[in-house]
This record gives structure tokens, sequence and C-alpha cells, in this order.
């Protein structure tokens, strides 16, 4: 049923049966105007509701009943006959609601007769005659309906009236619900208090009785949340007309699905996604789905589908967004990450396609080549994210290239009582919610897990992962945290993963969560109190505001460090992300970190000496371990820090003392080395420093390293010159090259690459990227082999989408090699194989 | 102020020797606290929070409040429970005195040489038999200035 109509029938009901009663009164009071008040107020509603909802037979008779007592209401005396008349009048009202009500239609026939009756009625007024008992007023005709017969209405018995809608459903004041939502929370902390008392007390007599009452506490729990619950789609009813108007907007064909729109979850939770909903099913629409052209282009049905699908899964309520558009552009979003100093390069290189598409939720972000009026302001997606985890929930993210992205929300169905893990830190204690944690770690020295330090920074090694740890007890300034014993908690924030490193946990609890007090809110640590079992108040952690303090504390770690100056004035620079370590001498020596796979630290023991080979099971391969300075001995016992190099599934270690640090520096070899292995000496940060030649390790542990390996002291004379439109990449692929023993020139355009062709210098090398403005790498192919001093150039381009379509063009244009911008180890072998053609420049 | 416009109740109470008092109707009751969890990061002033019945009570140090020397060791505080808007507050002082009906007419200004911390949250002084006793403006006292230095 519409739930206009529902609504309407609910709200006539009720009026109907309030009138009920007085109408006895109406009889014998006939000039009390209150009542006839009340009874005007309900057919005049009935009256303007039903020509709204297209019910004329049921407006037709209101109007002439409302009609009569206007009449009454001005100062016209009330006549016995008038009284029967709007008494048949409202059973005929109820007789064509019921009907209404059990079709969903008004019953066929008219109401000529009491219409008619109503409007002698009303003229009589004005005739001034005080008619009584008339004789066609004493027998009210209602045989004109034809279903139901006259006498059946008030005949009806209770009980089949018992099913309607009507009975099944009141009004409820939301007030009156939050005011019943705030005792039973109470009437559970009461319980949860009782239950403590009874846990230090064994054999108490109230233990049996206290758990009854447990129950039903839990059930009028969740039957008191279950009245506050609204079914999810009403938060979705905007969408469609939304996702229409987007349509025609833009251009787009898109059909927006909803399933589980039944799902229900507190109205106060549902208030709160209803925006961050209608922005990101905006966003598929906007950014997500392609235009019918492109989608056919693409292979796909040029209409596009937005997916919005609700369920319930433990306390929690998932909605996911998905559309089956291009999905996220991860190389926009790398390179754009940067340009705004979201992260470093060192960071990103790091960091997983997944996260990467993270950097969309960052404050600001926006990769909209233009702005429409939909999307691209940079305004949205960090407020959405910062919604959800408002209310404790969680965005995740998932995209495929070509095939869409999917969001999936997490949200607890109420706010009012959350489980929460309750811990120790600093001799107090603090509840956790359970809905960010993932898991509980115990950490000790002994332990399997340890914590362990980089630099100022804890984490723990979890699963080949590296968490960042927060001690709470320091976060909260509890006092020294001595130990390196304790429980992670891990935890999870949007696509941020930590640590919070507490002293002791207790167990869990459901709680009830009291919002902070006013004095308190600036804390960004806590986001609420709760009173526990025992009586006692604590303070609720807030995850997010950890995670907040978390950021906040490596930053002020890194301004803590003058050395370190800020990074957009490095990276404007030719900057390099380096790694600075000690190996044999006291010497630093760095590599760039880009090179460096992952930096592990194994267990002395597990290393084994293989005919005079040192080797690591690392995972499930033996692993050679490579030493700088072969004279020295690897450490006995304790843990052996090393630099992980990986290539086409091998990996290397190359063993070091210690790991430094990571800086941001410019790499400029000031004077070359004899000694092989060393590329030569940099000034980094102050310091001489000696630059790794890591392609002097690679063949002492694979001798097939390299397919073909070149005499690494001619490999400095020749030049690459790097053409790329983005910093990011030059800065990416600049040291890459470098590393692997070239010089380079890095221009950002066709055109600077063509006079820097052209200004005498000579290239041995030319590596393009395909996409850029005005001249793109495919036009500067075939200029450079149309030009005599160019067309033998080695020419490698880089594309960060590699197609068959492009290679074969690139092929036509005459590229050397086509490699993916990101297969660093491709671009490598491309260049050493086009090094080796060249060798008749050398 | 209800009945007689012209009289005042006020409780009064005691912190480092100086009277203090609150007008009556203020005071929402004085409680022993029992059980303050103190909160991290909430600065001085703030001595906890507590359970008193169900209800959740901001506990107010009074003492650091008005830049008193802190309470020795061992000197349990008492507590006036005070409604602000929707929440409870209870202020910590070192001991409660008995309830005094001070006449209107006789509450004088600040005196000019009065503490400027105390100046700021006191809203006149009587002159009682050899000493003086402050009368406390409860809005200026929870005006702790915390929402606005939220950024800091």
């Amino acid at each position: 049923m519409d739930d206009l109509l529902r609504e309407f029938l609910t709200e006539t009901n009720e009026s109907l049966e309030r009138v009920d009663a007085e109408l006895v009164r109406f009889e014998r009071e006939p000039n009390n105007s209150q009542i006839l008040g009340n009874i005007f107020r309900l057919v005049h509603t009935i009256k303007g509701t039903c020509g709204f909802l297209g019910l004329p037979r049921l407006e037709a008779l209101a109007h002439a009943a409302e009609t009569l007592m206007g009449k009454f209401r001005d100062g016209m005396s009330v006549t016995a006959e008038a009284v029967t008349l709007i008494l048949s009048t409202i059973d005929r009202i109820k007789l064509i609601l019921d009907e209404i009500e059990n079709r969903e239609a008004e019953p066929e026939g008219g109401d000529a007769d009491l219409i008619d009756s109503l409007a002698r009625a009303s003229q009589q007024s004005d005739g001034g005659t005080k008619p009584v008992a008339r004789p066609e007023a004493e027998t009210p005709e209602l045989h004109e309906a034809p279903e139901p017969a006259e006498s059946q209405p008030p005949e009806r018995p209770d009980d089949e009236r018992g099913d309607r809608i009507a009975n099944h459903s009141i009004r409820v004041n939301v007030t009156t619900l939050d005011y019943l939502m705030t005792t039973v929370s109470e009437l559970v902390l009461t319980r949860n208090q009782l239950l403590e008392i009874v846990r230090r007390h064994e054999d108490s007599d109230f233990k049996v009785p206290l758990q009854r009452l447990s129950n039903v506490t839990a059930e009028l729990q969740e039957g008191v949340m279950k009245t506050r619950m609204q079914p999810i789609g009403n938060a979705w009813q905007k969408l469609p007309r939304i996702v229409r108007d987007l349509c025609a907007e833009l251009g787009k064909d898109i059909e927006l699905k909803m399933h589980g729109a039944e799902t229900e979850l507190d109205r106060q939770v549902l208030e709160l996604v209803k925006d961050p909903l209608t922005h990101l099913v905006r966003n598929c629409a906007d950014h997500g789905i392609e235009s019918p052209a492109e989608r056919v282009a693409a292979g796909k049905p040029a209409k596009g589908t937005i997916r919005l699908a609700a369920c319930h899964q433990g306390g929690h309520i998932i909605i996911e967004i998905a559309d089956d558009g291009r999905g996220l552009d991860v190389a926009r979003i790398r390179a754009k990450a940067i340009e705004q100093g979201l992260a470093g390069e060192a960071e990103i290189t790091a960091k997983s396609d997944i996260e990467i598409c993270n950097f969309i939720f960052a404050p600001g972000f926006s990769t909209a080549a233009q702005v429409t009026n939909i999307s691209g302001r940079g305004v949205g997606m960090d407020v959405v994210r910062n919604n959800i985890e408002q209310i404790g929930g969680t965005v995740d993210l998932q995209s495929v290239a070509g095939a869409g992205t999917k969001f999936t929300i997490k949200i607890p169905l109420t706010l009012a009582i959350v489980s929460a893990l309750i811990v120790e830190a600093g001799g107090e204690r603090f509840a956790v919610p359970q809905l960010s944690v993932l898991e509980l770690v115990r950490a000790g020295r002994a332990g399997e897990h340890r914590i362990e330090r980089i630099k100022d920074t804890r984490v723990l090694r979890l699963r080949n992962k590296l968490l960042p740890l927060i001690h709470l007890r320091d976060v909260l300034r509890l006092g020294e945290t001595d130990a390196e014993d304790g429980f992670v908690v891990v935890t999870q924030v949007g696509s941020q993963i930590f640590g919070i490193v507490v002293d002791g946990v207790f167990h869990t609890e459901e709680i009830v969560i009291k919002p902070m007090s006013s004095k308190l809110r600036h804390i960004a640590a806590f986001s609420g109190t709760t009173i526990l079992g025992d009586g006692s108040v604590i303070m609720i952690v807030d995850p997010n505001g950890i995670a907040q303090m978390l950021g906040r504390a490596a930053q002020t770690a890194r301004d803590g460090r003058p050395e370190l100056d800020n990074r957009e004035e490095a990276s404007a620079d030719d900057t390099v992300s380096l790694l600075v370590f000690r190996a044999g001498s006291h010497q630093p020596k760095a590599v760039p970190l880009s090179l460096v796979t992952r930096l592990e630290e194994i267990d002395c023991r597990k290393i084994e000496v293989s005919d005079g080979r040192h080797l690591v099971q690392y995972r499930d391969q033996l692993m050679p371990l490579l030493r700088i300075d072969t004279q020295s001995d690897l450490k006995r016992d304790g843990a052996q820090p090393i630099l992980v190099f990986s290539d086409h599934g091998r990996s290397m270690g190359l063993v070091v003392d210690e790991i430094v640090d990571i800086v941001e520096d410019q790499l400029k070899i000031e004077v070359e080395s004899e000694r092989p292995g060393v590329l030569g000496y940099a000034v980094i940060k102050g310091n001489a420093t000696e630059i790794l030649d890591v392609g002097h390790f690679l063949p002492q542990a694979f001798s097939d390293w390299f397919r073909r390996r070149d005499a690494s002291t001619d490999r400095l004379t020749r030049t690459v010159l790097l053409v790329d439109d983005s910093p990011f990449f030059r800065d990416m692929l600049a040291p890459l090259i470098k590393a692997a023993g070239y010089q380079v020139v890095a221009v950002g355009s066709a055109a600077d690459a063509l006079s820097a062709l052209n200004s005498g210098k000579r290239f041995d090398l030319v590596i393009t990227d395909i996409e850029m403005p005005d001249m793109d790498g495919f036009a500067l192919g075939e200029k450079l082999r149309s030009m005599p001093s160019t067309a033998e150039l080695p020419v490698i381009a880089i594309s960060a989408m590699v197609s068959t379509a492009a290679i074969e063009r690139g092929r036509a244009v005459g590229f050397d090699d086509f490699v993916a911008k990101f297969d660093r180890a491709g671009l490598i072998a491309a260049i050493k194989e086009q090094g080796a053609d060249i060798e008749w420049a050398a | 102020m209800n009945d007689s416009p012209d009289f005042t109740e006020y409780v009064t109470f005691t912190m480092a020797g100086q009277i203090f008092g609150l007008p009556i109707e203020r005071v929402q009751e004085v409680f022993r606290p029992a059980r303050i969890t103190r909160v991290p990061l909430a600065g001085a002033q703030i001595a906890g929070v507590l359970n008193l019945r169900g209800r959740i009570v901001t506990a107010i140090d009074m003492r650091s409040r008005l830049d008193l020397q802190a309470r020795d060791e061992g000197q349990a505080p008492m507590a006036i429970g005070i409604e602000l808007g929707t929440e409870s507050f209870g202020l910590l002082v070192d001991a409660l005195g008995e309830v005094l009906k001070l006449l209107d007419g006789e509450r004088e200004p600040n005196p000019v040489n009065l503490d400027r911390k105390l100046a700021r949250v006191s809203a006149g002084v009587y002159r009682l038999d050899g000493q003086l006793l402050v009368v406390l403006d409860v809005n200026r006292v929870l005006d702790l200035g915390l929402e606005t230095a939220a950024a800091a």
C-alpha cells in the first residue's frame, strides 16, 4: 500500500476513534462547540487529504458535511435530525475507509442521498426555520452504498477490526522513544552493576533471578531499540530522482538498483548516513559511470548500473554502493597526492593501489579534471568519511580499473549502546569501542610478537606488515612507558590500521554511551563517557582521535629534526628518497629507497651457510644474503637488519648494521668511486655518504640477474633523456635510471625534449611518456624518427596504460620498447637491452 | 530572591581559609564525592568525572579554578552539585559551611584589591563579622574557557 495512503488511514482512524467517543456526547449536547469543533476538524482534514489522494467519493461527502457543520459553528442551532445526519455521515466515512483499507480504492457507488440531505439541512438555516424530526433524517439512507449494508458497520466484530493497519500502528512521539531509550540504558547499567556484584559473591541467591532479569533487560533493550528502527530505504527515497536528474544533466544512462531497502537501523544513525550516501551515489554517477559512447567502446552495455545494497551483519549494517564504471584512476590519484603534498614519494611507493585510492578521502582532494556541478570541487569524500566515522562507522573502497568502484560502509545499528573493550593504561581504565577493533595481540619481549623501534617510532611486525604503534599511556600523558610488554589493540580507522598499546585488557562490556561533558569535548582522544558495571565512570577512547594524534605525533617527530626541512621545498627540486644506513664502516651509506623492496630483521640463528654463501629462508624461498664489506662477519645472535631487493620473484638480502634514516635529498654524485659496489659519494644532509651500486650486488646473488651485464665503468658516461610531464614520475624514474648507472636529463615536455636534443648534448637513449599535453609521446617519437640526427636514437615509451593497441601504435611510430610506468624492473631491463644496442655510441 | 526580594540565601563553603557563597537556588545538592575518575589531558581545573546516582558529574577542582594552593593529600573534599543546561557539575571545595540568609542591600561590589582571578568569578562580597564572604557567579565559575581553547 502506498505510504501516503497508509498514513492517511492511520491518522484518520485515530481521529475517528477520538470523535466516536464524543459523538455520544454530541447527541446529548448538540450545541457544545468543542465537540462540534473536533468533528469539524476531522471532516475538514479528510476533505483536504482526499482531494490530494484522489478519493472523490470521500471528498464529496466530507465537503457536504463540512458545509453543514460550518453553519452550526456560525451559530445555527443544532437539530436532532442534523445530529443523526452527521452521525450517519461519520458512519459512511468509516465504511468507505474500511473499504479503502481492504481494496486500496474507494468502493463503487455514490452518497447522493446523504449529500442531498446534508445540503438540504444547510439550506434550511437560510430559511431560519427550526425543524424538528424530519422523516428522511430519521432513517439515514445508506442503501446506495452497494456492498456493505447500512447495518453492517456498527456490527462489525471487533476482532475483525483488530487486523487492520489502523490498529496495528500507533504514532508515538520521538521524544517518548528517546526517553524510553535513556531509561532502558539506565536499566542496562544497573543490570551490569548487579551482575558485577554477584560476580564477586560466588554462591549468591540472586544469581538465578538476576540471570532472568538480565535476559529480560536484554530483550527489553532490543525491543526498545526496535521501536526506533526505520528501514534504510527511507534514506534512499530521493536517490532515484537524483540519479535521473544527473543522467539528464550528464547525458548518461544509469540504472539505480536498490537491494535491502527494508534493512532497519536506528533513526538517529539513519539521519546521519543520509547525506554521505547521497554524496557517494552522486559520485558514482558523475565520476564512476562513463558516457554511453565510452562504455560501448569499452565493450560494456551503454547503460551503467549503480547498485545500492544493505544488509545486517552482526551488530552492524553494511551498505554497499557499487558502480560498473571506469574505476578509480590510480595513477592520477597517486600523482595528485604527491602534487598536493599528501604523501612523499617514499611513502607512496610503499603503498598498495588500494591505499593510494584512499587518498580520495583526504581533505580537499579531487581528481576531477573539470569541476562539474555535481562533484569535483574537492569537498565531499573527506566529509563523507568524517560523517561516517563520527558515528563509529568505516568506509572501505575497492576499485578495479575498467570494471567499477565499490564503497562499503559499515555502521553500527545504534549509537546509544555499544560493545566495548575495557582496557587499562597507566592505572586507569578506558573503553575502546569494539567496532574499530580488528584484533588483540599480546606483545612481549619473549613472545611471538615483539614491539620494535625504527628510530623513534614503535612498530609491531604482524603477518609481514609493520604496524605503527601508539601507546595509550603516551598519548594520554599517563607517565612513562617503560616496558616493551603490553597488549596491542589492532585498530582500524578508515583504511588506516594501527596498534594502540595498552597495559592490560579486562573484558568486553555493553556500554551505554553518555555524552561528554562540554568541558571535556576539546579532548580529541575521547568520544564519550560511560558507567561501568562496578559503578565507576570511565572515558571512551575515540579511535579517530587517536589516529589523528598518531599522525600528529609522526609530524612532530619530523618537525623536531631540523635537518629534515619541509617536503614541498625538497620535492620541488630533483630530490630522491634515500635510505641511509651503516654497514661495515662508520661512514653512512645510501641507496635510493625506490629500489628497496622491504626492510627486514631476521633472526641470526636462521641464517644458514652453504658453500661459503649465506642464505636465509624467506617467504618460502632461499634468499642469498650479501655483505657490503666482505671482511666483516655476520652477527651471531639477535636480529640482523637487512635490505631486501626483489626482482622477478627473486630476492636478495643486503646485510647492514643499522638503518639510520630515510631522507629526501638530491642525489648528486660528487666523487665517483673506484671501489666496486660503490657508485660514488654524495653529500646527503651534510654528510659524505657512499651511494651504493645495487647493480653490483644483484649479480652476486644470482649470476644471471641481468640478462646482459654491461661493464659498469662506462655506464655512467651514457646519458638518458627522460621526458615526462609529471614531476612525480620524473622524480621517481630519474633516480632509478641513475641508480642503474646512467646520467639522466629529465624534461617536462616534448618541446623541451626536442630542444635538449638539438642543444648539441649527446644522448644515448630517450625514455618518453605517452600521455602528455600538447605533443604526446607518439608525436615525439614520429618527430624523432623523422629527424636525421635522431632517427637511430633508441626510444623507450612509458605509459601508465599499456594496451595492445598502444603497443601496436608505438611499434608503428618506431619505439624500440614499450614499458608500463610502474614496472621498474621492466624499465631497467629495457634500458639495459637498448644500452647494449647503443654500444656503438660508447 | 524567591520569596523576599531583599534576601538571598547562600550556601557557604571554605577553601584555604576563605569563605565563599553560592546562591542556594543554583545549588542542586551537596555530596561527598567518591571514586572520581581523572580525565587525562583535561587540565588541572577538571578533577575528573564521577557517577552520582547514574548521572555523570564533571568535578571541578575549585582550588585550581581559583588559583589557590592544591589541597593537602588526604584532605577529602566536599562537592556542591550544580546543573547547567543538561549537564551536571560538582564543585570540589574544602568544607561546607552553613546556609546564610543575607540582605541583598548589604552586598558590596568587589574590592579593588581582590585577587584578579577571584574577581573574575565573583559577584560581590559581604562583610561578615571580621570575615569577607565572596559570592561566586556560577556561570562564570563554570566558564573554563575550554570551548574556545579547543584548537590549542
